[in-house]
């Protein structure tokens, strides 16, 4: 098995840069994810490493090899294609079997590999049907079945999950991760679900625009994010976002928050007066009384079983989502305080790069 | 005691009232169905009048050549009548010797032509098309613009300079001109047809058909052609019709008579001055249909399992 590197990988189509000057290491057998916005050039980059997309500059390799220009079929690797592309007039087995015809296989091995694929996905009894005939989520097991039976070194996965209904796509969710774990081949995986990205990713790739925003596992993601974008962008709810005035002095920084008032806080990494502090819904203290407090008033409840989303609308105006044990009591209408907790904020300057609070980065 | 005796008075009642809506509601709706019957009944009436009237309209050439095939000769124009008064079922026998080349050469001609045409646009459109539709290749929008312009030309602009052609490279009196063009993708129409439904074909197929390993070639051949049936069976119905009827180009290019295809012999009826034979010339005509209507049938199925076929989505 061998990793894959892109270096410098630019696609333009015409005047438009979709993928600039990309620079990304796939390790040996992870489950690499890459998301993103729709449009931020996904498809476009898994597409390049396919070889199905021409690249416009920089390189991409395989193991040692540069696979520029590698047509598709040589570079030993299977796509899973979002609409599944199942030739309509193939029966199931046909589906599978394509591929290794075309590789002049015999057929012993085909029948070998066909019915290996067939037994680990539980689709035997529909061999000899056609994709029409098939439901949303057999379909889908189809393709993966064409995929596996190539025993590729690279599996790419654009969005697969994205037609079938909620429940069969977690289901699907855990049975990739299962197939992942059983073959240990490289994945990418690309979508723009971001929960499909936090629960089957060894490590994540943020892309917005053509660019890299973040690498690194999901803990790192949501705990770490480097960038506006990527706080935003992981963890759902979404973070929340509050504009804040900060003055560094020597050794301490203070900050002040719209509705919340002015704490002095450990000296932040960088002198910008106007940063943001982002809160996860979770990170705040309901009734708490602390520094860094603000009354609002609850203006939706989002009740979800095992937790309560409160939508708080401060006097400002600002609006807040809040996150709370299912059994609270609240009543739409509710006036409530909350304290931000801070040692679980993240902090950005004003071109929205993370920055540390001194103690923090002492500790790191 | 009392007390339960009321109530099931009352319950009396209501189950009483519940079953006289029962059974007014079952009037009212059988009234409405009654009503919906008649109006239906009229409607339907009036639009098979109408239908009727047009079919015949647009059947009676076909009607009175039939007809025409099997009257005495002296029946044919002098009598208004569509219905015979005797069937001259000879006409058929006599007209297929009638000439000094008997029709089974003029239809062993025509078969050799329209089946070499239609399986020359069969391939070379659907090629062209293919081309069209998903290889990249310089200048293809001007190519494509270029191809549907000869759409527009029409053919008796080109005969001239077309007839002087095949004249110099000696052609004329063979079936190279009527066969030839039609392997070199010239009828752009089929090409436009196949590249209308090669689009529609989702572009991820050929490309999971590419990572599995098939070159365009194959990928046209495994993939695209067994998908576009029915477009191939719209381009080969119509190809047949056209070149099977087409008299102008056989016409302008054949001389032998022993060449003739059936439409040019058809008209020898005419040119045969001293006896008419109006009769046997339906006669062949009507047979000279035969063909035309047992591929659309036979074709026609194909269409219909095409689309039978769609789940592409
Ligand atoms: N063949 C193409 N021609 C021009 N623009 C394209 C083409 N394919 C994709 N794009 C553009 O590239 C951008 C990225 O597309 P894509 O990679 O499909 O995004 P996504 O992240 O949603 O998969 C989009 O803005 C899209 O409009
Ligand atoms: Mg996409």
């Amino acid at each position: 098995m061998s990793g894959l590197s892109l270096n410098g990988v630019c696609k333009s189509y015409g005047p438009v840069n979709v993928i600039k000057n990309l620079d990304l290491e796939v390790i040996s057998g992870e489950f690499l994810v890459l998301v993103g916005p729709s449009g931020c050039g996904k498809s476009t980059l898994l597409r390049m490493i396919a070889g199905l997309e021409e690249i416009t500059d920089g390189t991409i390799s395989i193991g040692d090899r540069i696979v520029n220009d590698l047509p598709a079929s040589q570079r030993n690797l299977s796509m899973v294609f979002q609409s599944y592309a199942l030739y309509p007039h193939m029966s199931v087995r046909k589906n599978l079997a394509f591929g290794l015809t075309n590789l002049k296989m015999s057929k012993d091995e085909i029948k070998r590999r066909v019915d290996e694929a067939s037994e680990i996905l539980q689709i035997g009894n529909l061999m000899d049907r056609k994709p029409r005939q098939l439901s949303g989520g057999q379909k889908q097991r189809v393709a993966i079945g064409r995929a596996i039976v190539r025993e590729p070194e690279l599996f790419l996965f654009d969005e697969p999950l994205s037609n079938l209904d909620a429940e069969l796509r977690v289901q699907m969710r855990v049975e990739l991760a299962g197939l992942y774990n059983r073959l240990g081949t490289t994945m990418i995986y690309v979508t723009h679900d971001q929960v499909e990205a936090m629960t089957m990713a060894t490590r994540i790739v943020v892309l917005r625009e053509g660019k890299v925003e973040q690498v690194g596992t999901p803990y790192e993601l949501y705990n770490r994010p480097q960038n506006l974008f990527v706080a935003g962008f992981i963890g759902s709810p979404k973070i929340n976002m509050l504009e804040t005035k900060c003055q560094s002095g020597n050794g301490a920084s203070q900050i002040e928050i719209e509705d919340f008032g002015s704490a002095e806080i450990a000296r932040l990494g960088s002198d910008s007066t106007a940063i943001t502090v982002c809160v996860r819904p979770e990170n705040f203290e309901i009734n708490g009384s602390g520094v860094l407090s603000a009354k609002g008033k609850i203006v939706l409840i989002e009740y979800l079983g095992s937790e309560l989303y409160l939508h708080l609308e401060l006097s400002s105006g600002k609006r807040l989502m809040i996150k709370a044990p299912s059994k609270a009591e609240h009543l739409v209408g509710d006036e409530m305080s909350i304290t931000i907790d801070i040692d679980n904020c993240h902090y950005f300057d004003e071109a929205g790069l993370r920055i540390e609070p001194a103690k923090m980065t002492e500790a790191a | 005691m009392p007390d339960t005796t009321i109530a099931n008075h009352e319950l009396n009642l209501a189950s009483q009232s519940v079953e006289a809506k029962n059974t007014n509601a079952a009037e009212i709706s059988k009234q409405l169905r009654a009503n919906r019957h008649k109006r239906e009944s009229r409607q339907a009436l009036l639009k098979h009048l109408f239908l009727g009237f047009f079919a015949i309209l647009m059947l009676y050439p076909l009607l009175w050549m039939m007809a025409a095939s099997v009257k005495p000769e002296n029946e044919i124009f002098g009598n208004l009548s569509i219905w015979p008064s005797a069937f001259h079922w000879d006409n058929y026998a006599h007209g297929w010797n009638r000439m000094q080349v008997s029709f089974t050469t003029f239809y062993a001609n025509s078969f050799l032509v329209t089946i070499l045409s239609v399986i020359g646009n069969l391939i070379s459109c659907s090629f062209a098309a293919y081309a069209f539709a998903r290889l990249t290749f310089d200048l293809k929008k001007f190519w494509f613009a270029l191809m549907m312009m000869t759409l527009m030309i029409p053919y008796h602009v080109v005969l001239i300079p077309q007839y002087v052609l095949f004249l110099e490279l000696g052609w004329v009196d063979t079936y190279l001109p009527l066969v030839v063009p039609r392997f070199l993708a010239a009828d752009a129409f089929f090409i436009f047809l196949m590249v209308q439904f090669f689009r529609q074909l989702p572009r991820e197929l050929d490309e999971a058909a590419m990572i599995d390993g098939c070159s365009p070639y194959k990928i046209y051949w495994a993939i695209i052609m067994p998908l576009s049936l029915p477009a191939m069976a719209t381009a080969g119905i119509f190809s047949f019709i056209w070149v099977w009827e087409d008299f102008l180009a056989p016409l302008i290019y054949l001389n032998d008579m022993n060449n003739y295809t059936v439409p040019l012999a058809l008209r020898l009826f005419v040119d045969q001055d001293s006896q008419s034979a109006f009769g046997q010339m339906f006669a062949m005509s009507v047979l000279s249909l035969v063909p035309v209507i047992l591929v659309f049938v036979i074709f026609q199925k194909l269409i219909i399992k095409g689309i039978g076929m769609s789940g592409l989505k």
